[in-house]
């Protein structure tokens, strides 16, 4: 062994109390942020993953709120013009060409897949019941590609619906607003007043109140019926990307290609995402503060040890150690109390974020959630000691660097 | 080579608290096996010559020499590693590491030169620490010796690198008169049978007296040689 080593490690010892104060510092510190960080990223995971499966990539649909130029404007275009009162034009939700447009959407390298579909706000009928809700006509095999909707069905099966083109596929939350069961038939209801029974051949179950509340997927043709439209009615086309992060900087591209509002999911689900940023930040800073308490911890103790040490670093100078070496010798201490604390900062918050992830919770009727979601990525146990370790090492290297500095002169001649 | 350390026109002076000239022009040789001491009234600046002879203190002016190489002008760590090498020091406190065992602390100097293992270097321990008397100490704490057992130890390690000059600052200082006789004998049997050369500042006018040289300073000069 190396000797600068073994004096180092003949200091730690020495006063093991100390030693494991030290460590003690970097454990919690360590050991908070692991726990903290696997929660925090657990549930920004969940919440990322729920909004996923609810909305697409970059949703394409005609968007009939959006303020249009007035007749006026269009006919003298260079004038001043005030139109008061303005009423909105009679305009269906439809997406022209819809089927052209996804098709050319489809070709975009960038795409994984496209689904049109049309959807519209219904109300459900159950004997006396009446639940408003919003049905979607969709090809229900693309849909699965897109959204994944095999793993959320709670009971029926996706083809069922192919199968019986009278079919629906309805959330946990209205069949037990409404306690229906699978093969009971609910009525649809428009809002230009046409109804039609369907009969319930699945129940999913997203996660999220807002949608397993009021969300039923029909047969695009069957939707139609019920709309009395033709078969080339489609309001909305649900684009999946390769890489989701792209959604916002491609949205505007299509936007302009097809002519209709196309909204990336990171806008449409905006709030959601705002509580993902909190918790970062959240996370990060506390990680931080306690890191840097950790790290006076060290630095309080080292600079008390060389200062005890005085004499010793005097005489090992006077002996033939150089700056460097006594440097070593205070930074080797440094970092294996960083090391060793971090490790055990790792286990601790490992079993932390266990526990956690092992405790009761009730999501409520907003989300589906029985326990705390945990992330247990490694790259954040690498993060913790990285970032562990660095901080031993910056608080070591003050103290160490005086130590290298002392001049054993003043400390011989001055007893 | 007849001289083992030399200086030319060695000057220092201290700046605080103001401007003050400690070291004047010394100039003095000393040759191998010799046991000089270094005497004079305090504050004439005869500790203050010993560091500078020590290469520990590098901020004066002239020229210092020792085992045929000048060593003024070269930079802290090689002059570090000269020390190691060729220089033992023993102080009027003992200054051991007081969580070795009186075995590590001797050992220490030579395990840093790196010459020999570890067994060898442990051999050699374990024999200065004999010739000292207090090999029986050697596993011990050296926190639990008492102030003669350790001073012993302090020159073990002196010792341990069989170093051309060994250093004394006041080394009886803080001795009893049987542990200061034991120790004169020591350095003189050192100085007599393995020709190494002490050079000890001391106010012991007996130690001094009996030392084969003794250089006395006042105000910065050389008195007498």
């Amino acid at each position: 062994m190396k000797l600068v080593v073994e004096i180092a490690k003949t200091h730690l010892l020495a006063k093991p109390k100390q030693t494991v104060v030290a460590m003690l510092g970097v454990t919690f510190g360590i050991g908070m942020f692991i726990a903290l960080v696997s929660l925090m990223t657990g549930l920004n995971d969940f919440t990322e993953e729920v909004t996923m499966t609810s909305s697409p990539d970059i949703h394409i649909y005609n968007d009939i709120t959006e303020n249009r130029p007035s007749i006026l404007d269009q006919v003298n275009q260079t004038g001043l013009n005030i139109v008061h009162h303005q009423k909105p034009k009679k305009e269906t939700a439809r997406l022209r060409n819809a089927l052209q447009i996804a098709e050319m959407i489809r070709r975009d390298p960038r795409v994984l897949g496209v689904a049109p579909t049309l959807s519209s706000q219904v109300f459900y009928n159950y004997g006396p019941l009446e639940l408003p809700g919003s049905i979607a006509g969709v090809d229900i095999i693309e849909e699965d590609k897109l959204f994944d909707l095999r793993s959320k069905m709670k009971a029926g099966r996706i083809e069922d619906l192919l199968a019986n083109n009278d079919g629906i596929i309805i959330g946990t939350g209205i069949a037990r607003k409404m306690n229906v069961k699978l093969g009971d038939r609910i009525v649809i209801t428009t809002p230009q007043g046409h109804t039609m029974p369907l009969k319930i051949v699945g129940l999913f179950q997203i996660g999220i109140g807002t949608i397993d509340n009021v969300r039923s997927y029909a047969n695009i043709s069957t939707v139609q019926t019920i709309l009395q439209q033709d078969q080339t009615y489609i309001t909305d086309i649900n684009i999946k990307l390769f890489d989701l992060h792209q959604a916002k900087a491609i949205a505007p591209e299509f936007q302009a290609m097809v002519g209709y509002k196309a909204e990336d999911w990171e806008t449409a689900n905006s709030t959601f995402l705002t509580g993902v940023v909190i918790r970062n930040i959240i996370t990060y800073s506390v990680s931080i503060t306690l890191l840097i308490v950790a790290g006076f911890g060290i630095y309080n103790i080292l600079n008390m040890t060389i200062i005890n040490k005085m004499k010793d670093i005097a005489i090992l100078k006077a002996m033939g150690f150089s700056g460097s070496d006594v440097r070593q010798i205070f930074m080797i201490q440094s970092l294996v109390i960083g090391f060793i604390g971090s490790i055990a900062g790792l286990c601790i918050g490992y079993t932390l974020s266990y526990l956690i992830s092992q405790a009761p919770f009730d999501g409520g009727d907003m989300v589906s959630l029985d326990h705390f979601p945990v992330n247990f990525d490694t790259k954040y146990y690498i993060t913790g000691i990285v970032f562990g370790v660095l901080t031993t090492a910056f608080a070591g290297y003050m103290p160490s660097r005086k130590a290298a500095k002392i001049d054993p002169i003043e400390i011989i001649r001055g007893q | 080579m007849e001289y083992v350390l030399k200086t030319r026109g060695v000057t220092k002076y201290f700046y605080e608290p103001e401007k003050f000239k400690v070291l004047n022009d010394i100039t003095l040789e000393v040759k191998h096996g010799e046991f000089l001491s270094l005497v004079g009234k305090s504050g004439c600046g005869k500790s203050t010559l010993m560091y500078v002879l020590s290469t520990m203190d590098t901020d004066y002016e002239g020229e210092l020499e020792i085992s045929g190489e000048l060593l003024t002008g070269k930079d802290q760590n090689y002059l570090a590693d000269f020390r190691n090498k060729y220089i033992g020091f023993i102080f009027q406190f003992h200054y051991l590491l007081p969580e070795f065992t009186a075995l590590q602390n001797v050992m220490i100097p030579a395990m840093k030169r790196g010459k020999y293992s570890r067994q060898e270097v442990q051999e050699r321990a374990y024999e200065k620490l004999s010739i000292l008397g207090v090999k029986d100490q050697a596993l011990k704490v050296t926190s639990k010796l008492s102030g003669g057992q350790q001073q012993r130890v302090a020159i073990a390690r002196a010792l341990i690198n069989d170093p051309d000059i060994i250093m004394g600052d006041e080394p009886t200082g803080n001795l009893d008169s049987y542990n200061t006789q034991l120790v004169f004998d020591i350095l003189t049997e050192l100085t007599h049978t393995y020709k190494q050369t002490i050079i000890a500042v001391t106010h012991d006018e007996e130690f001094a007296r009996k030392s084969d040289r003794v250089v006395e300073m006042s105000d910065g000069k050389i008195l007498r040689i």
